[in-house]
């Protein structure tokens, strides 16, 4: 354990274990709408603030979080208006994002594609003490929201429309949504690199989904699933001189594919468990005919 | 028979577009406290559109919608309605146990979705009146379509509501549930419960029913007791005439039977 005597080591995990629980707290929420890929279009919209930190010479995470969360909010306000053309806008959004970046950066005096690159590809050992302050912050309001707020965010993310009959305030919270995974991204950022933040927010979901039945326990293995990796990660690139952001990622796909291996069989025996529980004479969906023949009495 | 009570649901020359196109050509419909309507109308009538102009779920271009007397924008009260919506095949991209979603309903009762032990037990209540109690910790993707639909009216049932909508609650729902249904909702109209129910024909709810109200392209074109389809009334080109339609006035073609 000889790596914790270092400080940027310790700064390292910090920031490692704090992405590990938010990637996955909020990334659940975008998968259930089915937005898995939200992450990644915001990812794209950060590098934007990230060419602008620098050209600038204002720090990096805090105008990534500022552009990550303007674009955010605009990818989810073009859901609500946009119907037909919401993916074309979206796009335009998502590349433009990418193409601001590389161009801020290159036209900032102290920046350079390498700059740019520990921020697409992340950069555990160079996090910095403010780095850390930021992620701390950031990480909070997270865990916050998508702890305090599970419930109404479920019901929000599984029906909307309910959610709405229910009185809760759904565009508020959609925008919070929106808001939240930007805020993620910025965390993230340093860590795993914006191009893979996505992987963190989607995958830990997948994996755990392999073992649950239930939310909760979804949110919680996949939690868990995140803290593991981005710990084991961080330590392997120690040991190895391998890229933290990509280990990271290949771990928790590897989490992904193993669990799936042992939740295959598990499925079965509860499936047939399940068909052992239900009475033999179960009457399957069988209403259609009866409809149909109801339909000619009253309908037009 | 329009002295029942005070109107729970009122829709006063309701307009709505989907897209350019219009699917409500100005509708009055009015529901009564203690009322079971059903609307009833082809595919593509705004019969579902209706609906869902009542929860807010459509803008509407002209008219007016009252709920419990308040204007359909400035009603804040959603516990006292229960919403149960047209079942989607599509669930959530995340594995959700039955008393998860039913809990999502007790929402509109909780003060910042703290769940209290009153809260758990009328979530409990809900799944016991559909018979799901049973299933409260299997997830909803196990369910059949029946099962699914039950689940949905639970957790409309969760926060206790006075007036249930539900839109097409029988599609696609296996006999069993069916009867599950027409039975839970027969105890909730026998507690007080107003319902407004869409539905494609009227089945096994029918007994329930005390007005059928019949849309077709977009408009009002019955508003009275359930059409049968029995002895002259099922006869081709039947025309139901309004019993308290002035004299002389046009039957009403309600195109249901021919």
């Amino acid at each position: 354990m000889d790596f914790l005597d270092y400080a940027f080591m310790q700064r390292a995990l910090l920031a490692a274990v704090l992405v590990g629980i938010t990637a996955p707290a909020v990334g659940i929420y975008l998968v259930q709408r089915r937005q898995a890929l939200m992450g990644d279009g915001i990812g794209h919209v950060a590098m934007t603030g990230v060419g602008l930190g620098f050209l600038l010479s204002w720090s990096p995470v805090w105008m990534a979080t500022a552009v990550s969360v303007l674009g955010a909010v605009l990818m989810e306000l073009i859901r609500w208006y946009g119907r037909t053309r919401g993916d074309i806008a979206l796009a335009m959004l998502f590349y433009g994002g990418m193409a601001g970046g590389v161009m801020f950066i290159n036209l900032a005096p102290t920046g350079s594609n390498a700059n740019l690159n520990s921020y697409l590809f992340g950069s555990l050992s160079t996090v910095s003490e403010s780095d850390v302050t930021a992620i701390c912050v950031l990480a909070a309001f997270v865990v916050l929201v998508t702890l305090g707020l599970r419930r109404q965010l479920f019901a929000v993310s599984q029906d909307e429309e309910f959610a709405r009959v229910t009185g809760l305030p759904v565009r508020a919270l959609n925008l919070l949504t929106a808001v939240t995974a930007a805020v993620t991204v910025t965390v993230a950022m340093r860590v795993v690199g914006l191009l893979l933040v996505s992987a963190l927010m989607v995958v830990p979901v997948a994996a755990a989904q392999q073992l649950s039945r239930s939310f909760a326990a979804t949110f919680a293995i996949a939690v868990a699933i995140g803290i593991t990796v981005t710990i084991g990660g961080t330590v392997t690139s120690y040991y190895q001189d391998v890229p933290p952001g990509a280990t990271i990622v290949l771990l928790t796909i590897a989490a992904f594919i193993a669990l799936t291996a042992l939740a295959a069989p598990l499925a079965r025996r509860r499936a047939r468990a399940l068909a052992a529980a239900q009475p033999a004479g179960d009457p399957a969906e069988c209403a259609i005919p009866a409809t149909r023949a109801a339909d000619h009495g009253v309908d037009v | 028979m329009d002295t029942k009570g005070e109107p729970v649901i009122s829709l006063r020359g309701v307009r709505a577009e989907l897209g350019s196109r219009p699917v409500l050509r100005g509708i009055d419909l009015t529901v009564h406290r203690g009322e079971v309507v059903a609307l009833l109308g082809a595919n593509g009538s705004g019969k579902s559109t209706a609906v869902r102009s009542v929860i807010g779920q459509v803008p509407v271009t002209d008219g007016r919608i009252e709920l419990f007397g308040t204007d359909r924008r400035r009603f804040r009260d959603w516990r006292r309605v229960g919403y149960v919506p047209q079942r989607t095949t599509a669930s959530g991209g995340v594995p959700a146990t039955v008393t998860e979603i039913v809990s999502s309903g007790r929402l509109s009762r909780t003060r910042f979705g703290i769940l209290r032990k009153a809260d758990h037990e009328a979530v409990r209540h809900a799944l016991e009146l559909v018979g799901m109690a049973d299933r409260a910790k299997d997830s909803v993707n196990a369910l059949s379509g029946g099962q699914h639909q039950r689940v949905l009216i639970a957790r409309a049932l969760a926060a206790e509501p006075e007036l249930l909508i539900m839109d097409e609650p029988m599609a696609g729902v296996d006999l069993a549930s069916q009867e599950v249904l027409a039975r839970t909702l027969r105890e909730q109209v026998a507690l007080g419960a107003t319902v407004l129910l869409v539905l494609h024909e009227l089945g096994p709810l029918e007994p329930l029913i005390d007005r059928a109200v019949v849309l077709r392209d977009g408009c009002v074109t019955h508003d009275g007791p359930p059409p049968h389809a029995v002895g002259q009334h099922a006869l081709p080109g039947h025309d139901h005439v309004h019993p308290h339609a002035p004299a002389g006035a046009e039957p009403i073609r309600t195109g249901l039977l021919s």
